[in-house]
This record gives C-alpha cells, structure tokens and sequence, in this order.
C-alpha cells in the first residue's frame, strides 16, 4: 500500500511538470494553431538561466523571476521572428519551424552556458515529508502547488476578464475577433509569452528534483505534447489531466512492470486512447467544412 | 522519345550519380555520397506519403529501425542471406504498417502526427531495451552484403566506397523511378486528389481509408530498405536509426528540399546530409545553424528550396 503511494506521490509530481508544459502547449495552440514543439526548450531556459543566475550570486527567488521573464522575452521573439511570418502555412512546415526553434535554442543554451548537468537548492529543503508510510519532497508539492495555482491562475484569466476573453475570442475566429476590435496580434504576443513563461516556471520549480542541461527540453516536450493531446488539444482542462495522467502511467509502469519502458507507455495508452476518441478525451469531435 | 518530367528527373539523378565522382577531392566523398542516396531513398517515401497524401508522420525512423535490425538479426538468427534479411526488413516494415496505418490514418494533422511520433518512439525503445536481442544502445555489427565480392568475380573491382556509392545511387533511382510512376498512376492521382480534399475525393469515388494506407504502407517499405542499406553499408548499427531526430530529420529534409516533387525531395537530402560535413569545422555552432536554416527555409521559401529556386531561375529567363 505505501508503495503504491510512494508510486503515486512520485507520478503526481512529474505529472505537475507534464501538466506545465501540456498548458503550454495549449495556450500557443489556442491562439495560434501552432503546436509549439520548442516548448520544452522554455523549460529547459528556465531552469538554465535560475542556475546561472543564482551561481552569479544572485537570490534565488530573483533568480527565478529573471528567467521566467527573460524566457516570456524569448518566447515573444520567436512568435515575431518565426511563427507570424510563416502564418498560413501547412502544418508539415510549422512543426519544422518549431522543431528548427527548438533547436536553434538548445544550440544557443549550450554556447551561453555549457553542457553540464546543473541545480540548484529546494525551495523548502530537502526533508522528506511522510505520508501514510510513502515519502514526499518538500519540492514536489511546489511543483504540483505550481502546476494547480497555474491552471486556476489561466481559468480566472480566461473567463473572468476581459482580455481573457479576448484570447478565447481570437482562438475562435481570428478575423470575427478582429472585426470586434480585439488586437489580435497583441493576443498572440502574449499567449507566447504567457506560454513561454509557464514553461519557465515548470523548470525553475521541476530542477531541484530532475536537474537540468541544454538537452532536456526535448523529452518535455514529447511528453507535454502527449498530455496536450491525451486530453484533447486546446482544451486547458484536458491538458492537466492528460499531463498528470502521464506522469501517473508513467510512475505506476516504471513501479510495476518495468522502469524501461516507462516511457513506452505513455504513448501506448495515447494510442489506444486516439484509436477510441480520436479528439482526445475532452475534445470536442471536429467537423470538416468543404 | 518525349521529354517528361519523369524522365527529366530520372536522368538528372543518373547524371548526378555518374559526374559528381569526377569533382571528388578524396575517397571520402564516396561516403558522404552514399549517405546522401541512402537518405534520398527513405526520403522519396515521404514525399508518396506527405506530397502525394499530405499525411504526416514524426516517426518513420521506427521503419528505418527495422530495416536495419533486420539485416543485422536475421542473418545471425535464422542463418538467411542479408539481401533477403533487406526483404523480410521491407515486409515486417510493410505489415507493421498496414496493422498500425488502420487507426491510425483515422486521425489527422498533429493527432497523426503523435500517434506516429508514438509509434517510432515505441519501436526505438524496444531496440534500446531488448538487450539480449539487439545489445541495446551500443549497438550491433551487421554482416557484409558479398555483393562486392561477386562483382570483383565478374571483374569489376570497385573499393568499399566506390561500390556502396554506386549501389545506392541505384538504388536511390530505382526508388524514384518507382514513386515517380506512382504518381502518374491512378493510385497517384486518387492519393493527390484525396491531398486536396478527402470529401471530394471520396465523393469522386476515392476508397480514401485503402489509398492513404496504402501510401502509409509504400512509405514504410522505403524507410526500411534505407535502413537496410545504412546498416549494411556502416557493418554496424545503433538504435538511433530507429530515434525521433532520426525521423524529424527525414521529414526535414523532404520539407525543405520541396515535398512535392522527388527531385525536390532528394535535394534536400543532398543539402542536409552535407551540412553537417561542413560543419564539422565549427562543430559548437552545429545546432545553432541547423535550426536557424530549418526556420528560415521553411518561412521564406515555403515551397522548399528547388521549387523556389526554379520559379526564380524561370522568372529570370523571362
């Protein structure tokens, strides 16, 4: 029993961090159609530039703050530079142009700081906290306390404000929104940076317990995407639940069958899950106009 | 004879084959050749199934995995010949994907697109984990084709390079004849009128589930053999064939060079086999540069490369 708690506690805390990157996802997704395949590179940039940062002597918390709004800053220069000027195109060239973002990043990263492994201290320390016989990381409850306050932050911002709305809006029908007098383009700037920040997050709170290099982006971003989609892309509730449903697969495969291929089941259940549902679990079924 | 198109392209490849040896500063360049054709190979599936269907797939290095493996695995376990371990590599590849292409050609845009990712994901980790099988990550010798050695029988004796440059440069027209009289076929048009809109296709009398599998099935068939062909060439194999770069890569380079046309295609796979070569004099800036041509390619000349370049020649001679 406490072993499976000790599965679920550890499956809860990566899924937080999944559950970061699917909002992520979601958000650029939203407003843009774009499914950002850079977006593990925020998460990577934010637990690179805390790291630099801190060693520099800086405080830890201001630390976190400088990364999180350098890489909002990033993600605002790739939707200028890269994504507004190839709207319209197919979905084949957006992923490479995002998959090119990522890494042209990852290459930045490693010339600005290097290709060591990095941390940096817990928050709260590194006393484990007991639970019903299973241990808990002060840390992992930052992470899933980050990943909750993130989800409920985005739910009150887009149906409780105006420029939420906004983005919903444009999300539906850019040009009807345009026609209404929403700055479109403003909308898109800061779902970017909305998006890139949250990513940041993830990583400032996710690197004392996962550490962090240049190359970690990619299999955040791998698996986020799965999580986005699991749930169903576009839709904030379902990228949650999908993220922490893979994190849960994930932990709950490495526990009781095999640790290798804990990976390998994540996409196995999106498999079967998109064989069932092909929208994904909360998706709305799509219609196609001719 | 009538110029065509397919003709056109079709000699242009064997003239490229045939005169690049003639600029060549070293052996070396036979390597880098060979790469570049073996890379051609899995690439001109891409182009039946994203330029002709307009299907995506993120994870068509998983075929390239079996190919592979197969030709180093068979031959050592079932004691069969590689150039027929290249065959049942091409036939699990095409079964694979007749069973998986099912479902999964149900779905669309990035849905397909996670679902294949899923699928290559899953077979790079069975060849990373099943080490008593494949040795896992450090990867596995693959016996020598032989063919060589029958030529030099014949009285044709090429070096290793010589011979593998020109075996894939074969190959790669082999493949590209295939596909290009694929896409005169009815096959061919059923698969680009279904590129353009399922509904009318369908409503024209297009089978689309049966034509996109088939698309899916014909692509995987050409990943595989270019798996096969790297591994034996290299005598070695890692399970990073079967990788998610590996796939990306594959469909980079069908993208870039212009997806529409095979020639198209092979150029891009001529451009980023070679970038790396040329990189290797400031290995640090690789990533930076490689992903700041994948952008820029991709949002200035979205056709891809040859196509853009050819409206501006033709534009030129106006």
């Amino acid at each position: 029993m406490s072993e499976l708690l000790q599965f679920l506690f550890s499956g809860v805390t990566v899924g937080a961090v999944y559950a970061l990157v699917a909002l992520g996802f979601t958000i650029i997704y939203n407003a843009s159609d774009v499914v950002n395949f850079a977006q593990g590179e925020f998460v990577m940039l934010g637990g690179m530039i805390t790291w630099f940062a801190h060693q520099a002597g800086i405080p830890l918390p201001i630390a976190a703050f400088l990364a999180i709004s350098i890489t909002a800053a990033i993600g605002v220069a790739m939707n200028k530079l890269a994504i507004e000027p190839a709207r319209g195109a197919p979905i084949v060239s957006l992923i490479i142009i995002t998959i090119g973002a990522s890494i042209f990043l990852q290459g930045a990263a490693q010339l600005v700081f290097d290709k060591q492994i990095h941390d940096f201290p817990a928050f709260s320390g590194n006393t484990p906290i007991r639970v019903g016989g299973a241990t808990i990381l002060p840390q992992s409850l930052w992470v899933i306390g980050g990943a909750l306050a993130v989800f409920v932050g985005l739910w009150i911002f887009f149906t409780r404000t105006l420029l939420g709305r906004a983005v919903l809006a444009t999300s539906n029908n850019r040009l009807a929104a345009q026609l209404v007098g929403i700055n479109t383009n403003f909308v898109m700037t800061l779902s970017f940076a909305l998006s890139a920040g949250i990513g940041a997050l993830a990583g400032v709170l996710a690197t004392p317990i996962t550490l962090t290099a240049y190359n970690v982006g990619i299999a955040f971003a791998l698996k986020g995407f799965a999580g986005a989609m699991l749930g169903g892309m576009g839709n904030p509730k379902g990228a949650l639940v999908g993220g922490f449903l893979i994190g849960l697969i994930e932990a709950l495969t490495a526990g009781y069958l095999s640790s290798q291929y804990k990976d390998a089941a994540a996409f196995v259940v999106i498999l079967l899950v998109l064989f069932v549902r092909p929208q994904g679990l909360f998706g709305r079924k799509s219609t196609d106009r001719v | 004879m009538k110029m065509t198109p397919k003709l056109a392209t079709l000699l242009i490849l064997a003239a490229l084959v045939l005169l690049a040896p003639f600029l060549f500063p070293s052996n070396f360049y036979y390597r880098v050749g060979a790469l570049i054709f073996v890379n051609s190979i899995a690439v001109t599936g891409i182009v039946i199934l994203t330029g002709y269907a307009g299907q995506i797939s993120l994870g068509h290095a998983g075929f390239a995995g079996i190919g592979a493996y197969a030709c180093a695995l068979a031959p050592a376990h079932f004691g069969i010949h590689p150039a027929l371990a290249v065959v049942l590599g091409a036939a699990i590849s095409a079964l694979l994907a007749w069973l998986v292409g099912r479902p999964i050609l149900r779905l669309k845009g990035y849905y397909l697109g996670v679902a294949t990712l899923g699928l290559g994901i899953l077979i790079s980790m069975m060849l990373n984990n099943e080490r008593q099988l494949t040795r896992g990550p450090d990867g596995i010798e693959v016996p020598e084709l032989g063919l060589r050695a029958l030529l030099k029988g014949w009285g044709l004796d090429l070096t290793n390079g010589q011979f593998w440059y020109y075996f894939c440069g074969l190959c790669m027209i082999l493949g590209a004849w295939l596909a290009l009289n694929l896409h005169n076929s009815p096959s061919g048009r059923a698969l680009r009128a279904l590129h353009g809109s399922e509904v009318a296709a369908r409503t024209v009398g297009v089978d689309v589930a049966r034509m996109k599998l088939q698309a899916f099935v014909i692509s995987a068939v050409y990943a595989s053999v270019s798996g096969s062909l790297l591994a034996l060439q290299n005598k070695f194999i890692t399970p990073d064939v079967a990788g998610f770069m590996h796939s990306i890569e594959m469909v980079t380079m069908a993208v870039l060079g212009g997806v529409g046309s095979v020639l198209g295609a092979i150029f891009g796979a001529a451009i980023l086999t070679l970038l790396p070569q040329v990189l290797t004099v400031f290995a640090e800036y690789e990533q930076l540069v490689l992903g700041l041509v994948m952008m820029l390619v991709m949002i200035f000349l979205r056709e891809g490369l040859l196509p853009s370049i050819l409206r501006k020649l033709r534009r030129k001679g106006e």
